[in-house]
């Protein structure tokens, strides 16, 4: 019995849709808090789902997913602040797609350089982009230095005031730019692109020889990933209202790696995992701190750093002992079991589960 | 013109500080193909200790070769612990971004964010000449220390036995091996040289700027990491070239248009020459690769 379509776009689009509805149904039984953090995870989500498509399947590694996520973090600003009169539900709209433009031009120069370099390298300018932010946004007129821009605060729609809180709206429209990157993501991933990255990663040559442009497929694929990670600041402007370089400095990019790699590099389910992790446990890291009864200084150097701590050593385990992530480790060891039941009969399944989540 | 001088009095000192680390990450590229981005935060934790002992003993010597002494132990037990574990290029700067963060956020909860203030060993007061400053004691200090540490690996590596096993298990590590040399064990020494030499230059650096504290070598390393790619990861000429360059032009910029635009003006040389010139401005021997 087949209530979904087979394959293609199509099914996606369905289950982007539902899923997208399914979550915000589920809004309405969390609190204002809960629905806040489901919005940071959305925004996360987006970033999180770029960057393991970068590094899982094009083989490039960025540092600098924080800075990217900043630029349309500014873009939405920007964007959404000229248009203060415009109505809400516009506005929002205007504010992405000047997101997706911001983004997407510094993740297209990124990309040119990238095309040319090799891992440590492209790794170290994406580091120094990073640490350059503050300055930029000092820098150049209109950013507006330490203090950010602010951009304007989304009111819920007339029609629905009275059903939804302000939080419950901002979680609604974050579900739905996730759904619809993750969408975008997973069609690209398992298409002709997808395929086209994960050659050129494995062998540039002869990626080459087979009639596919490694540069153009590198580029192409850091240009998707920060627009991911542009789409994925804008929604943390929408639900924070404010832009500010402190908000975007190494530690999070560095918290995006983590994400991706416990995760299992280049599965976006694992992307999901990563970006529930890092909303969540620093805060649950905090909560746990808050009712340790610890004297006050030591409260305060345990605050972030703890939990950094504990990104820092999951990611060196998982790193040397499961590289595939979390979710590649329970892939597999669901092929392996799989593999063992029907002892041979059918090893196309399992098969195609490890090859196409490396 | 006196403006002028005095920067690039201040360019040339900071330059060398900046070769020096460089240099780590030059002898641990050549000897493992790794960029060691956990360079700064392993030559905190040895400024660390540093700073203890000197606090402990009262003398900045005896806190300058207990630091290089615990950056080199923890060189080889990053290498023998955890970079073993490198498989790909990939995974060992994923590797080394972890232990970033572990040590950070230790060092972070063991010592406390604040600054701790670092005196310098000899005055840092700069001389005048004729009215124009033109570079303090410490200043020479930090140059001749550099610069003789440099002269040393150098004839470490050409001139000794132990140097040619380095060199040879660096380049060609089967043949090496055939021949008798330990290059697992050359690779160990590697890292724990590498690692040393960062602490020191990190040492170096420290009375120059705020103060110690779990994120003091950032800047300090994305620095380095410049000047090693403007120089050539494979050639430790070119990181004292391009330090000095880096280290001169950095105070330039500092001293005529702010230090705001400082690491701007850093993204934009590693862009160009990394465009322009992705094999560094004074190696050319192969492309990279990596």
């Amino acid at each position: 019995m087949r209530l979904l379509p087979t394959a293609g776009p199509a099914r996606v689009l369905v289950v982007a849709l539902l899923g997208t509805l399914g979550v915000i149904a589920g809004t309405f039984a969390l609190d204002p808090y809960r629905n806040y953090q489901l919005a940071l995870v959305a925004a996360y989500l987006c970033a999180t789902a770029g960057l393991t498509v970068l590094v899982g399947l094009s083989g490039q590694l960025s540092l600098g997913h924080s800075a990217l996520m900043a630029a349309g973090g500014y873009g939405y600003a920007l964007t959404a602040s000229a248009l203060a009169d415009a109505p809400g539900v516009a506005r929002v709209l205007a504010g992405l797609v000047g997101a997706v433009m911001v983004s997407g031009a510094v993740g297209l120069l990124l990309g040119l350089a990238g095309a040319r370099l090799h891992g440590p390298y492209l790794a170290g300018l994406t580091l120094t982009l990073v640490v350059a932010l503050p300055a930029v946004a000092s820098t150049v007129p209109g950013l507006g230095g330490d203090q950010g821009v602010r951009a304007p605060l989304e009111r819920v729609p007339d029609a629905l005031d009275r059903v939804i809180a302000l939080e419950q709206w901002h979680a609604w429209v974050a579900t739905a730019v996730a759904a619809a990157v993750l969408g975008t993501l997973h069609v690209l991933a398992r298409g002709r692109t997808g395929l086209r990255m994960r050659a050129v990663r494995d062998d540039a040559t002869a990626a080459a020889l087979a009639g596919i442009a490694p540069d153009r497929t590198k580029v192409l694929a850091f240009v998707v990933a920060s627009t991911a990670a542009g789409l994925g600041g804008a929604v943390l402007v929408l639900v924070t209202q404010s832009v500010t370089p402190g908000g975007y400095g190494l530690a999070t990019s560095l918290l995006l790696l983590v994400a991706v790699v416990v995760g299992g590099l280049g599965s976006l389910a694992g992307a999901a995992v990563g970006a529930v992790l890092v909303v969540l446990l620093p805060w649950l890291v905090a909560t746990l701190v808050d009712a340790l009864p610890v004297p006050d200084e030591l409260a305060q150097r345990l605050d972030g750093n703890l939990a950094l701590l504990v990104f820092g050593l999951a990611l060196v385990v998982l790193m040397a002992a499961a590289p595939a992530g979390v979710v590649g480790t329970w892939r597999a060891a669901r092929a392996r079991r799989t593999a063992r039941r029907t002892a041979g009969t059918d090893p196309s399944t399992s098969a195609h589960h490890e090859g196409s989540h490396r | 013109m006196d403006r002028f001088v005095f920067l690039v009095g201040g360019g040339v000192a900071r330059g060398t500080v900046l070769a020096l680390f460089a240099l780590s990450l030059v002898l641990i590229w050549r000897a493992a193909r790794i960029v060691n981005f956990a360079a700064g935060a392993m030559a905190v934790v040895a400024a660390y200790v540093a700073v203890g002992v000197a606090q402990a003993t009262g003398g900045w010597w005896w806190g300058a070769l207990a630091g290089v002494v615990a950056g080199g132990l923890l060189g080889a037990a990053v290498e023998r612990g955890l970079m073993r574990y490198a498989t790909t290029p990939l995974g060992g700067v994923i590797l080394a971004i972890g232990l970033v963060m572990v040590l950070q956020s230790a060092l972070g909860i063991v010592a406390g964010p604040q600054h701790v203030p670092v005196a310098p060993p000899v005055s840092d007061q700069p001389w005048s000449l004729g009215g124009v400053p033109v570079g303090s004691p410490y200043d020479v200090l930090v140059v001749a220390v550099a610069l003789g540490l440099m002269l040393g690996l150098r004839l470490l590596f050409t001139r000794t036995t132990l140097g040619l096993r380095l060199r040879a298990s660096a380049f060609a590590p089967e043949v090496s091996r055939l021949l008798g040399v330990r290059v697992a064990r050359m690779r160990t020494v590697a890292w724990a040289l590498a690692s040393a030499v960062a602490a020191l230059a990190a040492l170096l650096l420290l009375p120059t700027e705020l103060g110690l504290n779990p994120h003091a070598t950032d800047v300090l390393f994305v620095l380095a990491f410049t000047v090693a790619v403007v120089g050539g990861l494979d050639s430790p000429g070119g990181a004292l070239v391009g330090g000095i360059g880096v280290g001169v032009l950095m105070s330039l910029v500092t001293g005529y248009l702010g230090a705001g635009v400082t690491p701007i003006a850093v993204l934009a040389l590693l862009v160009v020459v990394l465009l322009v010139r992705p094999q560094g401005l004074v190696a050319g021997v192969e492309a990279r690769r990596a």
